[in-house]
């Protein structure tokens, strides 16, 4: 970004801080825990003073960082089939080319696969093949069931209790060699629940026009800390006041969002993305946004990891049942009818002039219905939608110029649609010239 | 009846995408229900005990034309879900008064709430199964799950489930799996007599009948195949077909193979039909005997967690078991447990020095001089090189 927000160095350092010690944990005598971010128990997990590494987030790292096609590459080389999730793919590769992280610092090998199985099928299936990679590498297994019915059923997050008590918390112990303890648990759920506050806020500042975020391409760095490594610690406290004073500080200025272009100075669309980014021209892609002078007012992908927005907060007075709900919680566990739904409420209540789905190749869990969901959102809010496709981080699967054109065709028929009246809003409060 | 009018008889059968067998089965008595249900495992001794009729529904196969259903999927997404949905927009799925969908991926997972929106008045259920195999623990959550089917059955035919009715219904099944289990036993020992051009007929009239008709179709196929004449044990390599237990491969492709020269031993086709390997007891309380099988003596596939670590234990045992020469990869495009599965099945293999080939299909598949070439050069080289190997 040509302005660096505090925020954004703080996460910086913060990162990399992470993959220090990661790059350390040998020496240090640290164990590591491998698992995803939807329905991460990040708190848990670092109760027991283990580090945890999130394989999508190095695959996201390594695609921005253009590393992601070789990997691929070297992934299908080894029979990995060209159809499958390019996380997958990208992670394989990077093992079998030394697993050196995308920070340039070697990664080490876990000491349990903590396979939280929550929202995707792919997850089951990339922690079987790294088991096989690895060798002896423990697996807890811990199966959130689906919420086909909109709702978290008694037994549903009974049986996620049950998991933790029976096959998580047991192999957290062992490898850990470490009793479980409930009141450091209770206490990272409270500093969890303390930065889920600020965060909410950040986002829901959305709300005000001209927004003072962007809540897709900026919003996935707002959501880096909390939805990985950071959760339940006081780096992640320290980190969303930061980020709350900043956009508070906009919000007086009345000023936009910041994006690697410079800060937005017009507010022509306002837009709802579903989807996640593409991460190998992620700043290409959001370049097309800011060149229309679109802002992203609210997006599904910043929920992967929690829908704090529609009231969930870790909850330290029932340390177990609350991850178990947060496991049951996050978007991708949701219906299709409930994601629509949510859908809905986001271009209502952000007052989106449209919505737009990125289609990622790699991603099933996300992108089966999609089309289905563009026409009956169409059908129930009557903002038109649009739809592109692109991948997670396969480069050969980003088209710059069919993006581009289909982003801008699209824009244009909200302006006919809205008519002259529909002016941009300057960022300074007033309609632009 | 023929073996000709038998296989006659079944082939119809496996091609009813009209469900036409379904509907006349409905209406021999008013008020009959069926209740159909995606591929993999779903518990149909409870909708066979509530009176109805479970239906397997395996997509349009090679004999549908897809108009609409493409407009729901992007060029990514397997063929089977899109085929589905064409089925259910053409009324063919209209004999169903409900559907159900296992587990399998995400797309079929998806695809239960494409149904809810698309259909709204019509009974769909995610049927999600365990991944954690501790009684306690995935078998309590399972238990619960079948609860709900069994109080939605029972208001969908109108009927009270005893566990009576339920115990009858195991029995049915448990002959049902077993004469499949006799069937497949039979093609590995003789693939000649029973080819698997044959029975993947005969199974997916499975998918159609009343179990005790599926129950018998397949003991009279098993007694009358033997009594002709011209088939006769050829020069042919014997393989173990992987990949199939969702999306199903066209019929000529299975033609394709064994024109190859390849016998086709074993396979995971419809596996959901013979997902319970052995009889589920019939005494005590039913809901905790269905439990019990389904966490200790269920199929492995790939969309079944495997909690030792050895994915490739059931294929290697597969091929021992049944004497084979190699391992033929047959997988649908875009499925994502297939393909992220195969390539541990792969290097479980290789460990073993167990010969194999892949290659992928969509049920619409019409070109197989490919697949010919690549099968019948697999099989050349096993019976050429196998040998010599091994001296």
């Amino acid at each position: 970004m040509t302005t660096k927000e505090h925020s954004m160095l703080l996460q910086k350092q913060m990162i990399a801080g992470h993959y220090d010690a990661l790059a350390s944990a040998r020496e240090d005598g640290k164990k590591v825990v491998y698992t995803f971010v939807p329905g991460n128990l990040n708190e848990l997990v670092r109760s027991f003073d283990l580090l945890p590494v999130l394989p999508e987030i190095n695959a996201l790292q390594s695609g921005m960082r253009k590393l992601s096609g070789e990997y691929i590459a070297e992934a299908e080389k080894h029979g990995h089939s060209e159809d499958v999730c390019t996380y997958v793919k990208c992670d394989i590769g990077m093992l079998k080319k030394g697993n050196v992280g995308p920070t340039g610092k070697p990664l080490p090998k876990p000491d349990l696969l903590l396979l939280s199985y929550t929202g995707c099928f792919t997850f089951l299936k990339w922690f079987e093949l790294l088991r096989e990679e690895y060798g002896d590498v423990p697996v807890a297994m811990l199966h959130v069931p689906y919420q086909a019915n909109g709702r978290i059923e008694p037994h549903q997050r009974d049986y996620v209790v049950q998991q933790l008590r029976t096959e998580v918390i047991p192999k957290l112990e062992q490898i850990s060699g470490r009793a479980f303890d409930e009141e450091r648990l209770r206490e990272m759920l409270r500093l969890s629940a303390r930065a889920e506050d600020d965060l909410v806020w950040t986002m829901e500042s959305a709300k005000r026009t001209p927004s003072p975020i962007d809540a897709y391409f900026g919003g996935v760095y707002y959501i880096g800390p909390i939805f990985s490594a950071f959760r339940g610690t006081p780096e992640a406290v320290e980190y969303y006041a930061a980020l709350r004073r900043e956009v508070e500080e906009r919000l007086e200025a009345g000023a936009g969002p910041i994006t690697p272009e410079g800060p937005m100075t017009r507010e022509k669309y306002r837009l709802v993305v579903e989807g996640p980014p593409n991460w190998t021209s992620f700043r290409e892609f959001w370049k097309m946004f800011h060149d229309e002078d679109a802002v992203v007012v609210a997006s599904t992908y910043t929920k992967v990891g929690g829908l704090y927005d529609r009231g969930f907060r870790h909850d330290p007075g029932r340390p177990l049942e609350t991850l178990a709900d947060y496991c049951l919680g996050c978007y991708t566990n949701l219906s299709l009818p409930a994601r629509v739904d949510l859908i809905e409420r986001y271009i209502r209540e952000y007052r989106a002039d449209g919505f737009l789905i990125n289609s990622v190749k790699s991603c099933n869990s996300f992108s089966v219905g999609q089309l289905l969901m563009l026409r009956q959102i169409e059908e129930r809010t009557g903002v038109p939608g649009a739809f592109i496709e692109s991948d997670l981080v396969d480069p050969r699967y980003f088209s710059a110029a069919n993006i581009k054109n289909r982003i801008e065709s699209y824009l244009q028929m909200l302006d006919q649609k809205q008519g002259p009246a529909s002016l941009p809003v300057r960022i300074d409060g007033g309609a632009a010239a | 009846m023929t073996l000709n009018e038998l296989l006659a008889l079944a082939r119809s059968l496996s091609e009813d995408i009209d469900l036409v067998a379904v509907a006349r089965w409905k209406e021999r008595v008013p008020g009959r229900k069926a209740i159909g249900h995606m591929p993999t495992y779903v518990p149909r001794e409870l909708i066979h005990a509530a009176g109805m009729l479970p239906v397997g529904i395996v997509g349009g196969g090679d004999r549908l034309e897809i108009i609409r259903g493409d407009a729901y999927f992007q060029s990514y997404i397997c063929r089977i879900p899109r085929s589905t949905i064409e089925l259910a927009l053409s009324h063919r799925l209209d004999a169903l008064d409900g559907l159900l969908f296992p587990s399998i991926c995400d797309v079929i997972r998806n695809l239960s709430g494409m149904w809810s929106m698309l259909f709204p008045d019509r009974y769909v259920h995610y049927v999600d199964v365990p991944q954690n195999f501790d009684a306690a623990v995935g078998g309590m959550f399972w238990r619960r799950e079948l609860e709900q089917l069994r109080s939605d059955f029972e208001r969908i035919a109108g009927v009270t489930i005893t566990d009576d009715a339920l115990r009858t219904s195991i029995a049915v099944y448990n002959e049902n799996r077993a004469a499949m289990r006799d069937l497949y036993r039979a093609r590995s020992e003789r693939p000649w007599i029973y080819p698997m051009s044959e029975s993947w007929h005969l199974l997916r009239a499975g998918n159609v009948l009343p179990p005790e008709e599926h129950t018998k179709l397949v003991r009279d196929y098993l007694a009358l195949a033997p009594g002709q004449a011209d088939r006769r044990d050829q020069d042919r390599s014997r393989v173990v077909l992987v990949g199939m237990f969702c999306e199903q491969p066209p019929h000529g492709l299975v033609l394709t193979l064994e024109r190859a020269g390849c016998y086709v031993v074993d396979d995971d086709l419809l596996i959901g039909l013979r997902w319970l390997q052995d009889d589920v007891a019939t005494g005590g309380d039913p809901l905790d005997q269905l439990v019990d099988a389904y966490l200790h003596h269920s199929a492995m596939s790939a969309s079944r967690y495997e909690p030792d670590g050895n994915r490739a234990r059931s294929l290697i045992a597969s091929v021992d078991r049944n004497a084979a020469d190699g391992v033929v990869f047959c997988a649908p495009s875009f499925c994502d447990p297939a393909l992220l599965d195969q390539p541990m099945l792969v290097a479980g293999l290789d460990r073993k020095g167990i010969p194999h080939t892949e290659f992928k299909y969509s049920e619409d598949t019409g070109q197989f001089a490919v697949i010919r070439e690549q099968a019948g050069t697999f099989s050349d080289s096993i019976r050429l090189w196998s040998g010599a190997a091994g001296s």
